[in-house]
């Protein structure tokens, strides 16, 4: 696939003086921290979604909140765009860089502030990778529940930037429901914390409308998180069906019988010979589809829900069902689906990483439609999903040395997509819009949505200058909101009507 | 104003919406220390966008309402030119049970909600302790009961949401599906802002399975200390309780602290039976196990009677400084406050006893909110007389840096100011 530079946004840009930000940026940031060599900045030029790559203009490596402050500052100052980025796992070009641009990189800003167990927290720099909250937390009996499957290498950061959930989602919510606070530089390079350390305190909950605005209202420097208190009990299965039919009926009567597990995933036959290829998982042999459930909670919860959930999965149809006895074959089950992904490369030499979401009872249906469109096209789409939550994730394999391939591949995944939006679902599940899926925004919202939704960036970057380009096709200027008038009003000033 | 003005905006009205639709306000559409001149009903989100585009257009103030049960909360509004009534757009419009969704109308009766989803062995979990509180009206005022522990306030619950802003436009964010991230969330920017940004017209919430079988875990103590140290206990056990609340009458009063357990029936009882038995270990005290709720659950303290009620905060492990800071306010200012509330969440009610004088009320609210705030906490005043709301800020401070972001966000959305004006924080 072809490198793609998006369309410079309207707004910014306008009076940009990158020469007078660098050598702001110099006065004010340690050497090590800013990189400007061609050479060097290349190392960023894409994050995970690698089809789309910009070279920026310069590199910053914080290693503090005043030194993203100092950042900020002379973006604002010089009216240059800037993009934060963390680990770099993103999967819709959220932190891809502006050539423009300053790229603020603060994988540096790794230190776990604060372990307030008592009030069940934890206070992180947004380069601390996720898992890393979880480990620490886990002598005292806790975890960090938002676990997307990059979790060993993605960072809170990012997690908050992009609302990535992960595959437990579905009992225990997105990361949104797990952030008590976030201390944010605003596009002005102002520090404020939005969110706080008590619960439910008055004003507008503007922390619930930052965290998943891909970078664009800020950058974060630190994060409260919440902790969960470790459950008592984890009782995992795996279950092997003719089809994904019969898996998906099983999940069915599992919701509908009231149970809420931690994690329902599901694979097709194509991602599960993918993944036997790749990591010998040894999941039931001549499955159409298997369904990996998990349960948590109070010991006995979980031992007679367990027990459900295994008659249901019996009774529609699955022709072998294994339970873990141990944490060692809890990992077993899970590898297959964990190393999915990547599994995919050994049957493909290329691939795209879908990410849309349904309501769950259209499963079957949109299922059906994708073997279709799969036949119809000749290009293969392998299924790897949390079927708990309807969160998608087809895999539309391609060879790009193939003339044509890659183009039918975009195709059939934005056809996808358009499945998605038609039986009510959303673009992204978790991965994001970036500047991927900026097109289809459209698709999914209107434009007085996505003019009012704007109101927000307004609100938080009237100069346009965070992470622009991303989420949104063409945003307005501010000041210039569609339908909504400032000032006097013409039938005032006609003298036609007085404001009471 | 002039009565030619008035008459012009009226005659609007009732052209775009038809006579029925605009009545003139009486003395029980009082919202605080302002009369509207008109109630506008709406029934749905294309009336409710006719009548803020004719307000834009006239330049009036609205203030939105769903059952009312919650119209005197915050400051009074400066000014109040109509009430948009919503409580016609009551219908549950879509109940996905297979997907655990519903959305329904911002005037649905938030029983009439719990009533549809049960049918399918559903909840939204969300309790109101008004038995006429509206859906909107409970986005507005972020209002939720004891087991907002567990399942999150209304922000973690709302996926879905439309909206109509102050000119009339008409905005949806999210949608029908639990995970979702495209663009930005409306629904938590909505969530508690009374009104002050746009008017809710429709809901999407994501639903909970029914529990089988509940039971309360009950503990009373003497002291502040020994309570907190329950609520703590609760907190950290593997139980994982729905609710973890606290009851304590007025003044020195024994202080009951109560878990809820919910799940499957037959092992719920035995999940509650343990957590007695360790927390009763732990304590030295005997643990009391029911299949009822007592009868405070889930009711604001000192109603029916009461004559104010304030909040407070702080971090849950600083619970019994809260509560011994309220205690000496108590003796201070000698006016009993019963409190009730999320002793797992840091966050209690209290009820101000009818016949205390407003200065005695708003010296009681000033001591709580002082030592509170030592703890990083806050109080606020959830309703009280307009004799009191004159004497206190209702809200309290918000930090400054947030408190600027938050006006540049009613900026963007209200530039004129007119939606339900000066009854949020900070003025907004």
């Amino acid at each position: 696939m072809e490198s793609t530079e998006p369309a410079p946004p309207t707004r910014e840009g306008t009076g940009a003086d990158l020469d007078g930000c660098v050598e702001l940026l110099r006065k004010l940031l340690p050497e090590e921290s800013l990189i400007t060599d061609r050479q060097r900045v290349r190392t960023y030029e894409c994050d995970g979604l690698a089809s789309y790559r910009t070279v920026p203009a310069a590199v910053v490596l914080p290693e503090s909140t005043e030194q993203v402050r100092s950042a900020v500052a002379a973006c604002s100052e010089h009216g240059v765009p800037f993009v934060a980025r963390g680990s770099g796992t993103g999967l819709s070009a959220g932190a891809l860089p502006r050539a423009d641009g300053v790229l603020i990189v603060i994988s540096k800003m790794r230190r776990i502030l604060e372990l307030d167990i008592a009030n069940e927290r934890a206070v992180v720099e947004p380069g601390v990778i996720n898992l890393d909250v979880t480990k620490a937390a886990e002598p005292y009996g806790y975890y960090f529940a938002p676990d997307p499957s990059s979790q060993q290498v993605c960072s809170v950061g990012g997690n908050v930037a992009e609302n990535s959930g992960g595959a437990h989602c579905l009992k225990y919510g997105f990361t949104t429901n797990h952030v008590l606070a976030v201390q944010v530089v605003t596009a002005d390079g102002e520090l404020v914390e939005l969110g706080g350390a008590v619960h439910e305190a008055p004003g507008y909950d503007l922390l619930g409308s930052f965290i998943g605005s891909e970078g664009t209202l800020g950058v974060v420097t630190s994060i409260t998180v919440r902790l969960l208190r470790s459950p008592e009990s984890v009782r995992t299965l795996l279950a092997g069906f003719p089809s994904t039919d019969e898996a998906g009926a099983a999940v069915s009567a599992i919701i509908a019988a009231g149970v809420t597990p931690a994690a329902v995933e599901m694979m097709d036959a194509l991602s599960i010979t993918a993944a036997e290829q790749a990591v010998r998982c040894g999941y039931p042999e001549g499955a159409g589809a298997v369904l990996i459930v998990e349960l948590d909670g109070p010991h006995p919860e979980v031992e007679r829900t367990f027990t459900e959930v295994w008659q249901h999965c019996d009774g529609h149809g699955a022709f072998e069902i294994r339970t873990a006895a141990d944490e060692t074959e809890r990992a077993l089950i899970w590898k297959g689906r964990k190393s999915a992904f990547a599994a995919v490369g050994r049957i493909s030499r290329d691939y795209i990483v879908q990410d849309g979401v349904i309501p769950r009872t259209a499963l079957p249906e949109v299922l059906r439609r994708i073997a279709e469109l799969s036949a119809e096209s000749g290009v293969r789409v392998a299924n790897v999903f949390h079927a708990g939550d309807g969160n998608l994730h087809p895999l539309v394999l391609f060879d790009g040395s193939e003339p044509g391939a890659a183009e039918r591949a975009e195709e059939v995944s934005g056809a996808i997509l358009e499945l998605c939006v038609e039986q009510g679902g959303s673009i992204t599940g978790e991965h994001g819009v970036g500047a991927d899926k900026v097109r289809y925004m459209g698709r999914m919202f209107t434009a007085e949505d996505l003019d009012v939704m704007q109101c927000v960036r307004c609100a938080f970057d009237p100069g346009g200058l965070c992470n622009p380009g991303k989420v949104f096709p063409t945003p307005r200027l501010c000041g210039e909101t569609p339908g909504r008038r400032r000032g006097v009003h013409p039938l005032t000033e006609a003298g036609l009507a007085e404001q009471f | 104003m002039s009565t030619a003005t008035e008459e012009t905006a009226l005659n609007a009205l009732r052209g775009a919406l038809g006579d029925e639709w605009v009545t003139e306000a009486s003395a029980t559409d009082r919202v605080g220390a302002s009369r509207p001149k008109w109630v506008v009903h709406a029934d749905g989100t294309e009336r409710a966008s006719t009548a803020l585009r004719i307000a834009a257009e006239h330049g009036m103030s609205v203030v939105p309402r769903g059952g009312g049960s919650k119209l005197d909360r915050g400051e009074s509004p400066e000014r109040v030119d109509l009430l948009l009534d919503l409580s016609a757009a009551d219908e549950v419009v879509e109940h996905a049970a297979g997907d655990l969704v519903v959305r329904a109308e911002a005037g649905t009766p938030l029983r009439e909600v719990q009533r549809t989803v049960a049918e399918a062995g559903q909840q939204l979990s969300l309790e109101d302790p008004h038995p006429t509180a509206t859906l909107g009206g409970v986005i507005a005022t972020r209002s939720a009961g004891p087991c907002r522990y567990l399942h999150g306030g209304v922000r973690d619950l709302i996926i879905g949401i439309t909206v109509v802003c102050a000119d009339g436009t008409v905005a949806s964010s999210g949608g029908k599906v639990v995970k979702n991230v495209a663009g930005y969330d409306l629904g938590k920017l909505f969530t508690g802002s009374y009104g002050t940004l746009g008017v809710v017209t429709e809901a999407i919430f994501r639903l909970h399975p029914l529990a089988e079988e509940r039971r309360w875990v009950a503990v009373t103590l003497p002291d502040p200390r020994a309570a907190a140290e329950a609520a703590r206990l609760f907190r950290v056990s593997r139980a994982m309780p729905t609710a973890v609340e606290l009851d304590r009458p007025a003044g020195r009063a024994p202080i009951t602290v109560c878990a809820e357990l919910e799940g499957r029936s037959g092992v719920t009882g035995e999940r509650a039976a343990e957590l007695a038995r360790s927390l009763g270990e732990e304590l030295g005290r005997t643990c009391e196990v029911s299949g009822t709720a007592p009868e405070w659950w889930g009711r604001l303290p000192g109603e029916p009677g009461a004559s104010a009620g304030i909040r407070m905060a702080s971090r849950p492990s600083e619970l019994v400084e809260l509560l011994e800071g309220a205690g000496r306010v108590e003796d201070e200012t000698g006016v009993a406050l019963p409190l009730r509330g999320s002793a797992g969440l840091g966050v209690l009610d209290g009820g101000v006893p009818a016949g205390s004088s407003d200065e005695s009320v708003a010296a009681l609210v000033e001591g709580v909110r002082a030592r509170a705030a030592a703890l990083d906490g806050y109080t606020t005043v959830s309703w009280a007389p307009e004799s009191v709301k004159r004497l206190v800020d209702v809200w309290g401070p918000v930090p400054s840096g947030a408190l600027t972001l938050m006006r540049r966000t009613k900026d963007q959305f209200d530039p004129e100011r007119r939606l339900a004006p000066g009854r949020f924080v900070g003025g907004l």
